[in-house]
């Protein structure tokens, strides 16, 4: 962890100070007025049920039941903070980690592990949820988003005023798509059509192994000087303050404002994947040093210090988490291998001779084992 | 009917799928004032306007990318490549996204995208402007690409590509794009007024046809190199030879039904393209004939096409590229094995 440099924390838009006292920003307390102590404590119920999910999730794979889990331990804060920010008529575009803000966009989290499973490469509907599939190719859905924001705009959901209308789109992405062609190119589109776009930037200091000084020497967020988006720094591990700025930008991208670069500097508290090894590349000190800084430790310190959290509402969410541990469980065993011709369905949308003649004869293929009494 | 060049038919096929459907967009660079660099688009910015007509950053992975957000919302984005050798940029968004949504949203989402490529070569360019690529498209499950020979055919497949609900990838034989022809501009408009008009016309597109009949050699060519083959027909024919043509017209799916039907009467194969012949569309078709047909040969299937080598400078490419010597001595070697 630099001290000091482009990837410190300093500067940062912070309302919470990680030992969980409420401090101003002028420029942003306002944009976290509406948050009660009802709201406050929703948050962190959600950012604590992420979390035991994630860890669920990580205890699956151990086990055998998943090939892959993506953990997002350690920014549940940047997750839950913008997504609360959002509502229905904004729609949202996730890299691949982002489980909390599918949580907050009401996607049933034990379903996203169809996906880790090897069932499916999408797990819920999209447009139910307003809320687009996972992007494996680093940063490939930042140009989608950026069409999709430009398509809203030419729909007319942006800048008329009505905020039961008026929507915008917000893109995830970590600090390594950052370096990608597709995000420089979003970022291009998105400027020069004034698209109404929010790029979320997690930076959570890491590509896999690689720190963040490998992708960039000035910070982050400043890469939108270049491109004439104004930017913001956040403490990522702040969830008043995530929802802060993700409401100003927002506001700012509804109403006709244009795109907005937002950087959540944050920590990825576990392994890029169940298949990474995180000792190779960083020190226990770093881990320590983060581990101070926990999001939901944040929170939970601040609403105490309010008098608005108390053992039976951790002892609530406790018994809640084991019961959807319990659920994911039981959910991910019991799904079955999809049926073998299921790999054939909507290759295309209208028939297509080669998929057709080849699904033919795979199931004439099939059928040759049952009619020799080899397998059922 | 009326006569027009290829270019010419692109450009009706564009207004007439522009007047149809509100959603179709055209996007890319320089397609704007200028009317593309080959004018394909000439007249459609003065048109329909700058919000349909739009001139695009320079970035062709930017592009397709957004234009895949916007299909997301219901646009039907028809895309210009400015050259065959310029897509490169893009091929991770055509391939690993385009291609793929269909099935990563289980059907959920459509994405009704037409990406224009003017390809092949032929034109005396420079490096990356005469390359055939696509073969790296049909290689992609998700992805259809499809090519004209007339303006006939670049007139109604056009539109029926903008009408398909999936992505489809425009090959134009640039080579023939002032090559004249008679039009009949009311057949695909009844076609894709029907009820079932993107599904009849996304099956019409996918299939080839005979554009020679002949006895004693199927010679199969697509985009750029009919015209040659029927060159080579009309000069075969004088030495005695009777010359089937087939103009593929769709690379995927390709139909191979109607080579293997073709090849089962006349025994003797020759695939002609530009496209270098190593793991080209040819050696895709050869291997279905042989699957297919295998006891109905008196010959090997040949191919005549492009070589396992950059495409050359241009004072070389009628070397590089199939002409009329190398077909009629396939031609040939098919009829003396």
């Amino acid at each position: 962890m630099e001290a000091h440099g482009p990837h410190s924390d300093d500067d940062l838009v912070r309302l919470l100070t990680h030992t969980g006292e409420r401090v101003s920003r002028p420029d942003f307390d306002r944009y976290a007025e509406d948050l009660d102590a009802a709201t406050l404590r929703a948050m962190w119920h959600d950012m604590s049920l992420t979390r035991a999910f994630d860890l669920e999730a990580t205890s699956l794979q151990r086990q055998g039941e998943l090939g892959l889990w993506v953990q997002s331990l350690g920014q549940e804060a940047a997750q839950i903070g913008s997504g609360y920010a959002m509502n229905g008529t904004d729609f949202v575009f996730p890299s691949y980690r982002e489980h909390g803000v599918a949580y907050t966009r009401g996607v049933d989290l034990p379903e996203i592990l169809r996906i880790f499973r090897g069932l499916q490469h999408g797990a819920w509907d999209p447009e139910a949820h307003r809320f687009h599939l996972y992007t494996l190719v680093i940063g490939a859905h930042s140009l989608h988003a950026t069409g999709y924001a430009m398509a809203m705009d030419r729909d007319g959901l942006v800048g008329t005023g009505d905020p039961e209308h008026d929507g915008a789109v917000v893109c995830y992405f970590g600090d390594g798509a950052t370096s990608q062609g597709d995000v420089n190119e979003a970022m291009v589109f998105a400027a020069v059509n004034n698209a109404p776009i929010v790029f979320f930037v997690q930076n959570n200091q890491f590509a896999i192994s690689e720190p963040v000084t490998r992708q960039s020497r000035v910070p982050l967020a400043q890469r939108g000087a270049g491109f004439g988006i104004p930017f913001v720094r956040v403490d990522g591990n702040d969830v008043l303050a995530c929802y802060a700025v993700t409401r100003w930008a927002l506001e700012r991208a509804r109403s006709g404002g244009g795109p907005v670069l937002i950087e959540a500097f944050t920590y990825r508290m576990g392994a890029h994947t169940t298949s990474d090894d995180p000792t190779r590349y960083r020190s226990r000190a770093d881990e320590d040093f983060w581990a101070e800084r926990d999001p939901i430790a944040r929170l939970d310190a601040y609403l105490t210090s309010l008098g608005e959290l108390g053992d039976d509402a951790r002892e609530a969410v406790a018994v809640e988490a084991k019961e959807l541990g319990r659920r994911t469980r039981e959910t991910v065993r019991s799904w079955e291998r999809p049926a073998m011709t299921r790999m054939f369905e909507h290759v295309y949308a209208e028939p297509h001779a080669t998929v057709e003649a080849e699904r033919a004869w795979f199931e004439r293929y099939e059928r040759s084992f049952a009619d020799q009494g080899v397998h059922a | 009917m009326t006569q027009m060049t290829m270019a010419g038919a692109i450009n009706r096929g564009l207004r007439a799928a522009m007047d149809r459907d509100e959603k179709v967009l055209l996007m890319g660079e320089d397609i704007g004032q200028l009317g593309g660099v080959f004018r394909v688009t000439d007249g459609l910015w003065k048109d329909f306007g700058p919000d349909r007509v739009m001139d695009t950053p320079l970035a062709e992975s930017g592009i397709v990318g957004t234009g895949i957000g916007m299909a997301m919302r219901g646009y039907r984005p028809v895309i210009e490549i400015q050259f065959d050798g310029f897509i490169f940029p893009a091929y991770d968004q055509i391939t690993t996204q385009l291609a793929k949504m269909h099935y990563r949203s289980n059907g959920l989402i459509n994405l009704p995208v037409v990406i224009r490529v003017p390809f092949a070569g032929g034109i005396g360019a420079i490096e990356h402007h005469s390359e055939s690529p696509e073969a790296l498209f049909a290689h992609t499950a998700g992805l259809r690409a499809i090519t004209p020979a007339t303006p006939q055919d670049a007139y109604d497949m056009i539109q029926q590509a903008i009408a398909s609900p999936d992505p489809v990838l425009f090959f134009e034989p640039k080579a023939r794009y002032w090559d004249k022809g008679e039009v009949d501009e009311t057949r695909v408009s009844a076609q894709l007024d029907a009820e079932d008009g993107p599904s009849v016309a996304t099956a019409e597109m996918s299939r080839g046809r005979v554009a020679r009949q002949g006895a004693d050699v199927t010679l199969v060519a697509y985009g750029p190199t009919v015209r040659l083959a029927l060159q080579a027909a009309d000069a075969a024919a004088a030495d005695g030879t009777s010359i089937e043509v087939i103009d593929l017209r769709s690379i995927s799916p390709l139909d191979s039904a109607t080579v293997v039907r073709s090849a089962k009467r006349t025994g003797r194969v020759v695939i002609v393209h530009e496209a270098p012949t190593t793991y080209g569309p040819g050696a895709e078709l050869s291997a279905r004939v042989m699957e297919q047909a295998f006891f109905h040969l008196h010959a090997p299937v040949l191919r005549v096409g492009g070589f396992h080598a950059p495409y050359p400078g241009s004072k070389l490419e009628h070397e590089y590229l199939p002409n009329l010597d190398r077909v009629l001595d396939a031609v040939d070697r098919v009829m003396t094995h």
